[in-house]
């Protein structure tokens, strides 16, 4: 493997229950690399990104950070990483300001009310900043979390379904957020089952399970699948 | 290090501010079981002030378990939970400032109207000061126990009742030498030794309870 790999994966191993999701997956992924994780439902992209978190562990195999495993990383780790995983992880009783508020007392950071309220405002909630989330719709609760995603400041992006409930024109944003961070070294592992455009980006694909999928991230056309 | 468990606390504080009924609930659930006694038991002033410390220390532990089963269980259905654990900070002190505004929410309101309850019990001015005292040392002891059985119980069906089979024993001492303390002051034999050791017993669960809830939880996370 190449010396400039930060995230990387040897002989990874997962068992659900008593099944066995992958083994033996290996990956490495450099700076301003896309990693798409595919598989059909249930094949185990989801516990793969946990794995990559740190949320559980593997079977067996790890994962490394910057060469290091991640379980003795700790919190150089968690500061470079952030995750976004199906639930939003935002408070239905906090307007968006203190949910982003919280996000960042939780890294350990001064809140600056100014920049979150202008990445809200670019994620097209300008006019929901006093309003509790309860009463934000599904795919504005996701705005909102990607919000926090972006105000975290990491280096590594771990996506599990990010674009679930947002429309064409967050889409086609997200797509664009995906592109900048990427272009300025980020590094992103994402599972979708949506087109992407991702033209110029380098992508690694991953196939978890057995189970083949179309090609999506080359899709000339992204409205043509992802819309629905 | 502070930031981030001032950023807990005051998360938890204002979702218990916009969230009025949890506590509310608790504390009427406190008031009710206490009141129950004198009724059925009748008016005797001796009696009542005989049994009046152990039941309004058996009405705080129960006031204290019905909140518990939440304390992790809404973070961790919206993910936040998640989020926190993903934390640069160590788990421990998330499971610390948790503790902390679960006492907060719960436990001091329980103080507040305890003197109140006191009387209800024909407790004398100097028992009530002595039960508010043991109940001030006493309450953190239940949130921090509280916090191991929620952890361990976390995301399993059926939990709330699995918690308090696991939480009552190990709320025991804390309840002999809190309602012991008071006691003691009725029985004229003083309540220095009681509240002591209840001390000790916070300082012992201060130690050990946030790293074994901080344990628990990552295992119920996986």
């Amino acid at each position: 493997m190449p010396d400039n790999v930060l995230l990387s994966a040897h002989d990874l191993a997962c068992t659900r229950g008593d099944r066995l999701l992958f083994k033996a997956m290996n990956f490495g992924l450099v700076a301003g690399e896309l990693l798409l994780v595919q598989g059909g439902n249930g094949q185990g992209k989801t516990s793969l990104l946990r794995l990559l978190t740190g949320l559980s562990r593997p079977e067996a195999g790890e994962v490394r950070w910057r060469g290091q495993p991640i379980a003795r990383c700790g919190e150089t780790y968690h500061r470079e990483m952030a995750y976004l995983g199906h639930a939003n992880g935002i408070k239905d009783e906090l307007n968006p300001l203190e949910n982003l508020r919280f996000a960042d007392g939780l890294q350990g950071r001064a809140f600056d009310a100014a920049r979150a309220e202008r990445t809200l405002g670019d994620l097209g909630l300008a006019r929901c900043l006093d309003l509790p989330c309860r009463v934000l719709s599904f795919g504005q609760r996701r705005r909102v979390a990607l919000a926090a995603l972006l105000l975290a400041g990491a280096t590594l992006w771990i996506l599990d379904e990010p674009l679930t409930g947002l429309d064409v024109h967050a889409v086609a944003q997200m797509e664009g957020l995906l592109r900048d961070h990427l272009a300025a070294g980020g590094m992103v592992v994402a599972t979708t089952h949506q087109a992407l455009n991702l033209a110029g980006v380098r992508v690694q694909r991953l196939l978890v399970g057995n189970v083949a999928i179309p090609d999506i991230a080359a899709s000339p056309d992204p409205v043509a699948e992802g819309a629905a | 290090m502070t930031r981030f468990l001032l950023a807990v606390l005051r998360r938890d504080l204002t979702l218990a501010a916009r969230r009025r009924g949890d506590w509310l609930i608790a504390l009427f659930f406190f008031v009710m079981v206490a009141s129950l006694f004198p009724l059925g038991i009748g008016p005797d002033p001796k009696l009542l002030a005989r049994i009046g410390p152990g039941v309004l220390w058996v009405a705080a532990t129960l006031a204290s378990l019905l909140s518990l089963s939440r304390l992790f269980a809404d973070d961790h259905r919206d993910g936040s939970l998640e989020h926190m654990v993903l934390s640069p900070e160590p788990t421990v002190l998330l499971v610390l400032g948790k503790s902390l505004a679960h006492w907060l929410i719960y436990g001091i309101p329980l103080l507040l109207i305890a003197p109140v309850l006191g009387v209800q019990f024909h407790l004398p001015a100097d028992a009530i000061g002595v039960l508010l005292l043991s109940l001030l040392i006493g309450t953190p002891i239940l949130s921090l126990l509280g916090g191991v059985g929620a952890a361990l119980t976390l995301g399993l069906r059926g939990g709330g009742v699995l918690l308090t089979l696991l939480i009552l024993p190990l709320y025991v001492p804390a309840l002999i030498f809190g309602a012991g303390a008071v006691d003691g002051v009725l029985a004229g034999t003083g309540a220095e030794a009681h509240l002591s050791l209840l001390g000790a017993f916070l300082i012992l669960t201060l130690l050990v309870a946030p790293w074994i809830a901080a344990a628990a939880l990552k295992v119920s996370l996986e």
